[in-house]
């Protein structure tokens, strides 16, 4: 069995074990969304018994309790944090799965004899890796197990798609590659995206979130129950926590992709004797630095904080998928080394 | 957390200065006016006057609003350039797009759908984005300016008012008195927060004793040089535009080139400033090219030029040129960019006479180096002849009977011709590519369209034309003696960019100004000591300015700290409501 064949059944265990996790995690929001349920209903029949004349919706005042319980949990040391049976196991299968997937990445390196982030297969596997090494290495200072599922299942999806469409076997580099700009730009950029893919997550949530509030509050002094097809939102921290949450990634993530940018203005300068030609790649990859410019001051700007901005986060990350996936794949561009100017 | 909405900030003016709609804007009064202003809008407006609307104008382009916007619009125009070939980067890309859709072509075109990152819409959006950048930017430096230098602000009234806020109450030791043991504890806190790299200031006033504190200039130090470092980036590319040339060559082993426009290239694009005539003639020749290939695929690689180089007057030296190596020559970039073969190829009348003698580049068209060429000859003493060559390094018979190369090396090179005779259309002075053949004028007298079939020689072969036309001879370059049969060569992409440097150091800074701008908290913190009968009552506030996730846990951090340093157990232990909203 060549080193390539381990990798790539290490990476299929990865992906089963992913897989178990997002099992895991998805039962623990479950769990979750019973407790709002049963703790709706306990209220429910408190008040039926007292025979209080508000009906089912919070009172601000239990809305603020709740936001702040949940961001007292969010930020809670991990000693201290809430005992989730499911969300503990999903934390296990994770980094069982994630040192898998470094198993399948490092023996893929050493069959190519070079860093595995060449190929888009590559990509692939270091990216997701290191999507995963963020969440879990986030996992210690701040309590983001409920991004657990959604982590898992974006993971199951982008390596048993890479595994299926992109799998390649070794070749030889060629020669523009041949350059340690190929080790630090490619890495940079899947760091900055699997930051860009945390902030991704948390403003999904984040959305969910606000509009859920959104129906708590308009319940608020009313007879109706706010409904939500998703009560663990309940147990989530705030809108506004996920917001400014999601910003912290997404600017960490910035950096990392003007980083990027300029890594990669400086190869091609040397690989094709101009540093900037607008070619697909490079045209993509300043759209999404553009988006998270705008990102960056739609936070900062009246009228933009929150839903709208969370939106450019979206719009952003789904830039990263499709430069990944589509540009990659169907673009036309320089990104090989053809033989002669025509 | 970060800020709140609900900040007291009355209480604390004179932050950096943002646009008019950003979140954090300082409310001073002339911009409160200028709200008010905008609020009635359309609402019986006062009279504007020309003056009146140019500052309008300029306060909406110079908005948080407008930059935003015109950041979106950038993201999308840029992208029909990625989906539609583009001129400057793929010229034959947007020949080819014209033969597949001629119908849409002329709209495209009208559209600048080519020309995107010239295109006046494209050029439109940064200006206006790069204006209204340089118009938020500077009024920001002169308030920046001024801030560096003013002292931190008074402490607000009420401290409690704030969101991270922390007290406590001390005794006062035997045979001090309050007020003296207040300053004594705010003295303490001075020094503290300095050490901490505060800019400080006290305002002690009937007794009570503050601090007022503030840190993280630096972030909008760093936010100014960020954008600043864009502008500078900008210039550099577009006046750096005007001093860059590049130029592209072929070379075939054993030839050379000289830098010279006349002389050397096949394409040469200087930018408007530049002088043609005061290049510096070094000279190039190629000894060898190397490639390998590797075992299994065949897949070529490790391409490496080796060249001599000379300047005028001095010693010749011994270089190697490679992919992502390039080698410097008086300022000038010389980048390999490509390789192919060049087959000798002699060509003689039907007299016996030599009429064509050249080593003729063939472009690669597969990655196993199945390769095309032209050959013109115009003077045969006869009618002129066109040949439209293919050149196989390694020949094999696909089941159609059509020949392909199986491999990139010279394993068994074959080379066959498309003969045509007539017009070369070359003598009336339009430009003509070496690398075509228009066959409009002329007749096919050997290949597919013709009585004769098509010539294949191998290295040293010789064939009739038809018709007594003469011979056509492959030469194999050992017999001169070469280490291979066909030589090889090389293309050279030569640029001379002096801008780059500038771009890459402003980038640099952009980089570094962005760094300090996300990452530096800019927080102002007050520690006020107020007498209160035989205690006093010590309070602690911070303020974050911007982004800072940190404040809350550097307020109580400040409080802990400052009660160790108090060198007493506090009465009561500092209580921090900041984590508990
Ligand atoms: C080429 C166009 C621009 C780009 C790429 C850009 C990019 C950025 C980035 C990355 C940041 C975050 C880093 C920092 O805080 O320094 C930022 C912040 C900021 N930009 Fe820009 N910017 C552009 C134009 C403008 C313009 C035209 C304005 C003025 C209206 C502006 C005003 C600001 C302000 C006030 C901030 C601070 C935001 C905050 O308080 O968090 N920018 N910009």
């Amino acid at each position: 069995m060549s080193f390539d064949d381990i990798s790539v059944l290490l990476l299929w265990t990865a992906i089963a074990v992913y897989t178990l996790g997002f099992l895991a995690f998805t039962v623990d929001l479950a769990r979750r969304s019973e407790l709002a349920i049963v703790a709706q209903d306990a209220k429910a029949q408190a008040q039926a018994r007292t025979l209080v004349a508000a009906g089912g919706g919070q009172t601000i005042d239990e809305i603020r309790a709740e936001e702040a319980a949940a961001k007292v949990a969010l930020e809670a040391a991990p000693s201290q944090r809430g005992r989730f049976l499911f969300a503990r196991l999903g934390v296990v299968l994770t980094t069982i799965a994630w040192l898998f997937h470094l198993g399948a990445d490092v023996t893929r390196g050493i069959a190519a004899g070079r860093v595995p982030w060449s190929n888009n297969y590559e990509f692939a596997l270091t990216g997701t890796l290191l999507v995963v090494a963020v969440f879990l290495g986030v996992l210690v200072k701040y309590d983001l197990r409920f991004l657990g599922a959604f982590i898992n299942g974006l993971i199951v999806v982008l390596l048993g798609g890479a595994a299926l469409a992109y799998y390649v076997e070794v070749v030889p580099l060629s020669d523009p590659l041949k350059s340690v700009w190929l080790v630090i730009h490619v890495f940079v950029a899947s760091l900055a995206s699997a930051f860009l893919a945390i902030a991704f997550a948390l403003s999904v949530v984040q959305l969910l979130q606000s509009r859920r509030e959104r129906l708590a509050l308009a319940a608020v002094g009313t007879d109706a129950a706010p409904r939500t097809r998703l009560p663990f939102l309940r147990t989530l921290p705030s809108a506004d926590v996920l917001e400014s949450l999601a910003y912290r990634f997404a600017i960490i993530g910035f950096v990392l992709w003007t980083f990027t940018l300029i890594a990669g203005a400086i190869w091609a300068n040397d690989a094709w004797g101009r540093y900037w030609g607008f070619d697909t790649k490079e045209v993509w990859t300043f759209v999404i630095w553009v988006v998270y410019a705008g990102y960056i001051h739609a936070r900062a700007t009246r009228g933009w904080r929150g839903t709208r901005s969370a939106w450019l986060s979206i719009v952003g990350f789904t830039a990263v998928l499709f430069n990944f996936t589509i540009v990659n794949q169907f673009f036309q561009g320089l990104h090989s080394y053809s033989g002669l100017p025509s | 957390m970060s800020r709140r909405s609900s900040d007291p900030r009355a209480d604390v003016v004179d932050g950096p200065l943002r646009p008019g709609d950003h979140l954090d804007r300082t409310e001073d009064r002339l911009d409160t006016a200028a709200r008010e202003r905008d609020q009635s809008d359309g609402v019986a407006q006062p009279a504007l006057g020309f003056v009146g609307w140019l500052r309008w104008g300029w306060r909406q382009l110079t908005s948080m609003r407008t930059a935003l916007v015109l950041l979106l619009l950038l993201a999308i125009a840029a992208i029909p350039g990625s989906l539609v070939p583009q001129r400057s980067a793929d010229p034959n890309g947007v020949t080819q797009w014209r033969a597949t859709n001629p119908d849409l072509y002329p709209t495209f075109d009208a559209l600048q759908l080519f020309d995107v990152y010239t295109s006046v819409w494209f050029s439109a959006i940064y200006i206006l984005l790069f204006i209204s950048l340089i118009g938020c930017v500077l009024p920001r430096t002169k308030h920046h300016w001024k801030a560096l230098r003013a002292r931190p602000p008074r402490t607000p009234a009420r401290l409690s008012r704030l969101a991270d806020h922390a007290e406590t109450t001390v005794p006062v030791p035997e045979g001090e008195d309050a007020a003296g043991h207040a300053a004594h504890a705010v003295d303490l806190a001075e020094a503290q927060l300095r050490s901490a790299r505060y800019r400080v200031e006290r305002y002690d006033r009937n007794g009570v004793a503050s601090v007022s504190a503030e840190r993280g200039y630096l972030r909008e130090t760093g936010n100014l040089v960020f954008h600043g470092a864009l502008v500078g980036v900008l210039l550099s590319v577009g006046i750096g535009g005007g001093f860059t040339y590049t130029g592209q060559t072929v070379i075939t082993e054993g030839d050379g080139f000289v830098n010279s426009l006349g002389l050397g290239y096949t394409s040469f694009n200087p930018g408007r400033f530049v002088d043609t005539e005061a290049l510096t003639p070094y000279s190039i020749t190629l000894d060898r090219f190397d490639v390998t290939y590797a075992p299994g695929s065949g897949q070529a690689g490790d391409f490496a030029a080796h060249v001599t180089t000379r300047f005028p007057g001095q010693d010749p030296e011994d270089q190697v040129i490679e992919v992502n190596h390039p080698i410097t020559m008086a300022g000038d970039r010389v980048y390999l960019m490509g390789n192919g073969y060049a087959p000798t190829i002699t060509v003689r009348n039907g007299a016996g006479d030599v009429v064509f003698s050249e080593s003729v580049p063939f472009l690669p068209q597969s990655a196993t180096m199945t390769s095309q060429g032209v050959v013109k000859i115009p003077d045969t003493g006869g009618e002129q002849l066109g040949m439209v060559g293919f050149f196989y390094p390694t020949v094999a018979e696909l089941d159609t009977g059509a020949l392909t190369s199986a491999y990139g090396d010279l394993l068994d090179p074959r080379l066959t011709f498309f003969v045509y005779e007539g017009d070369l259309g070359i003598d009336d002075g339009t430009p003509r590519s070496v690398y075509a053949l228009d066959t409009d004028g002329m007749t096919e007298i050997a290949g597919r369209n013709a009585d004769a079939p098509s010539l294949e020689l191998s290295p040293g072969q010789t064939v009739d034309l038809p018709g007594g036309r003469g011979t056509v001879t492959f030469e194999d370059e050992r017999s001169a003696g070469a280490p291979e049969s066909v030589k090889r060569y090389i293309s050279l992409s030569i640029h001379n960019d002096s801008s780059a440097t500038w771009v890459l150091v402003f980038a640099i800074l952009a980089m570094l100004g962005l760094f300090t701008a996300l990452f530096v908290p800019r927080r102002r913190m007050w520690v006020k000591a107020t007498p209160d009968g035989d205690e006093v009552r010590i309070e602690y506030a911070g303020l974050a300015r911007g982004e800072d996730p940190a404040i809350a846990v550097a307020v109580a951090d400040l409080a802990r700290r400052h009660a160790d340093t108090l060198g007493e157990e506090p009465a009561s232990a500092p209580v921090s409501p900041a984590n508990v909203d």
